[in-house]
């Protein structure tokens, strides 16, 4: 190469090779920690050198032989240790035809194809034994090369908080011995729903940041449809893969379209859908295909992603095919009941058959108290009751839903809503 | 963001010739590991601009040609697209592009970042544009 790299070039190489570096080394060293460590140092050599002498042809195979050299290093000392230990109780073993066994299952490890290594590092990212914040920190970390000051940043804590969380996590993996490896049989669907579930968490907190000023935060989106992309290569065979890669492709293809010109939030039914993103929705129409032809169209997240891409295939607000998206809701909420889901199931009535047939799914969710801290009750009711003439009363939730909000954005949508009822509160109400 | 890699025509690819089985996998592994990184969006090879037209206006003229076209090294004979988190890191997942000519001779390739739909203000035109599409699909 010619022109001499800069720190953003090196960087850039980082982000592509690290995660395949530390996948690649954890199958060797079985231990994430000690993978990272390796890496760690070969991005260290990688820093003193590439400057001076240029980033080499394949940076990636560079960074492997470097890790590798101190992989065999610390193998073989290790080794030592034991058969220290071994010694004192009488076994020794012949040190020299090991040591090259060592070496050679080290450099066939390392040639293997990486596909399963990375699908074991997401496996173990995101094991249960670890907390949720734990599970994307150290998936975005390990498995989406992002620094420790980016994610951070995208989850606006400070930098230490992060760092620690990731060094405990680390810690919390080796003493519970978690394998490196594709859990198989019944812990399969178990361990892949939490890589799932880790991968819509990011991708929820960039779409509808829970916190702060902005609505979006649409790095994170990125970040997370990066991880499911991934995923649905790394896994081709699971059909909730494709749906949760379909599902995020369809929401992700609303993102410029989400947010007015102040950046305040648009509701779906109002969005421009001329700036809707095509290939996005293309890319997730294709990802749902895929889970439907392998027979996971009742998944969870399929079910989701068939609802997002009635809308998407709705050439106008108006042509939204709502009863198939009520029928969608109802296989949803018979296979994961959830008073969200009996939320969203109301609108789609109240779209389909009317706001009077609407209103009592939601009066019985109040009921319930199951939902009582959550914003979008009270404003789903207020729409409802909005739409049915009663004003004052749909003032008053859109109040409530105002104050529930953490979201800057969204209270100022509310309190908006409130204040338009309030005009409309007219002596005669509407029949 | 966004960048599309353009592959440039050559005289073999604008002469339709297929690309040799080493060419094949070699485009292959390299797109694979794009979609294994969650990089790739698209991507497509084109025929022969000899399969292709162009037309061109003046003013309110308007006047069609038939390929080929001449100016081989200005056609683009095929793209890949990809969402990348840097521009540096779409620079050098592009400088792993293998070179793409079918005699592993002369080849080029260009890389252009595209525009995000969130670079422009919603207006009419853009709702028009739409319809558009709506009605094609």
């Amino acid at each position: 190469m010619a022109r001499s790299p800069t720190h953003a070039a090196i960087e850039a190489v980082f982000r592509i090779e690290w995660p395949r570096l530390i996948a690649g080394l954890a199958r060797v060293v079985r231990d994430v920690s000690a993978a990272e460590e390796l890496a760690h140092d070969a991005l260290v050599a990688a820093l003193e050198q590439w400057p001076g002498d240029g980033i080499p042809d394949r940076p990636g195979a560079w960074l492997m032989a470097t890790a590798k050299h101190r992989a065999i290093d610390t193998v073989r000392r290790a080794k030592l240790v034991r058969r220290k230990h071994e010694e004192l109780g009488g076994e020794i073993e012949a040190l020299g035809g090991e040591v090259s066994d060592e070496r050679e299952a080290i450099d066939e490890a390392l040639d293997d194809e990486i596909g399963d290594d990375m699908l074991s590092l997401m496996f173990v990212a995101c094991h249960p034994v670890l907390a949720m914040e734990a599970r994307v920190a150290l998936t975005l970390r390990m498995v989406g090369g992002l620094t420790t000051a980016e994610i951070a940043r995208a989850f606006l804590v400070p930098e230490p908080t992060i760092a620690q969380r990731i060094v405990r996590a680390k810690r919390t993996l080796a003493e519970a011995r978690v394998p490196f490896e594709v859990p198989r049989g019944r812990q399969l669907a178990e361990r892949l729903e939490s890589v799932l579930g880790v991968v819509y968490l990011v991708f929820n907190e960039g779409y509808a940041a829970t916190a702060g000023d902005d609505w979006l935060r649409p790095a994170l989106c990125d970040d997370a449809l990066r991880l499911a992309r991934m995923l649905a290569e790394l896994a081709p065979q699971e059909p909730e893969v494709h749906g949760l890669a379909a599902l995020l492709e369809i929401q992700a293809s609303r993102s410029a379209a989400r947010a007015g010109p102040d950046g305040e939030p648009v509701l779906l039914l109002e969005q421009d859908r001329s700036r809707w993103d095509r290939l996005l929705i293309r890319r997730g129409l294709q990802a749902l295909a895929s889970a439907e032809r392998l027979g996971g169209a009742l998944g969870p997240y399929a079910l989701q992603a068939a609802i997002a891409a009635c809308h998407a295939r709705a050439a106008t607000a108006a042509a939204t095919d709502w009863a198939r998206i009520v029928a969608l809701y109802d296989a949803l909420a018979a296979l994961a009941p959830s008073p969200v889901v009996q939320l969203n199931r109301a609108v789609a009535v109240s779209m389909a058959f009317g706001p009077a047939e609407a209103l009592p799914i939601v009066d019985a969710l109040v009921a319930s108290a199951e939902l009582k801290s959550y914003h979008l009750l009270p404003a789903v009711r207020g729409d409802l009751l909005a739409k049915l003439g009663r004003l004052a009363e749909a003032r008053a939730e859109f109040e409530r839903a105002a104050a529930l909000t953490r979201n800057e954005r969204e209270r100022g949508l509310m309190q908006g809503r409130a204040q338009a009822c309030g005009a409309l509160v007219a002596p005669a109400p509407l029949a | 963001m966004r960048f599309m890699i353009l592959v440039k025509a050559t005289r073999d690819s604008e002469a339709g010739k297929q690309p040799s089985e080493r060419l094949f996998a070699e485009m292959a592994t390299y797109h694979e590991e794009l979609a294994k990184a969650g990089v790739l969006l698209d991507g497509s090879g084109l025929q022969p601009s000899a399969k292709g037209w162009r037309i061109r206006y003046s003013g309110d003229k308007r006047a069609v040609f038939d390929g080929p076209f001449a100016e081989t090294k200005e056609l683009v004979a095929g793209y890949t697209m990809i969402q990348t988190k840097t521009r540096e890191e779409a620079f050098e997942w592009a400088r792993r592009f293998p070179n793409p000519s079918l005699d592993h001779g002369e080849a080029e390739i260009e890389v252009r970042q595209l525009y995000e739909l969130e670079d422009f203000e919603p207006n009419p035109q853009l709702q028009r544009f739409e319809a558009i599409k709506e009605i094609s699909r």
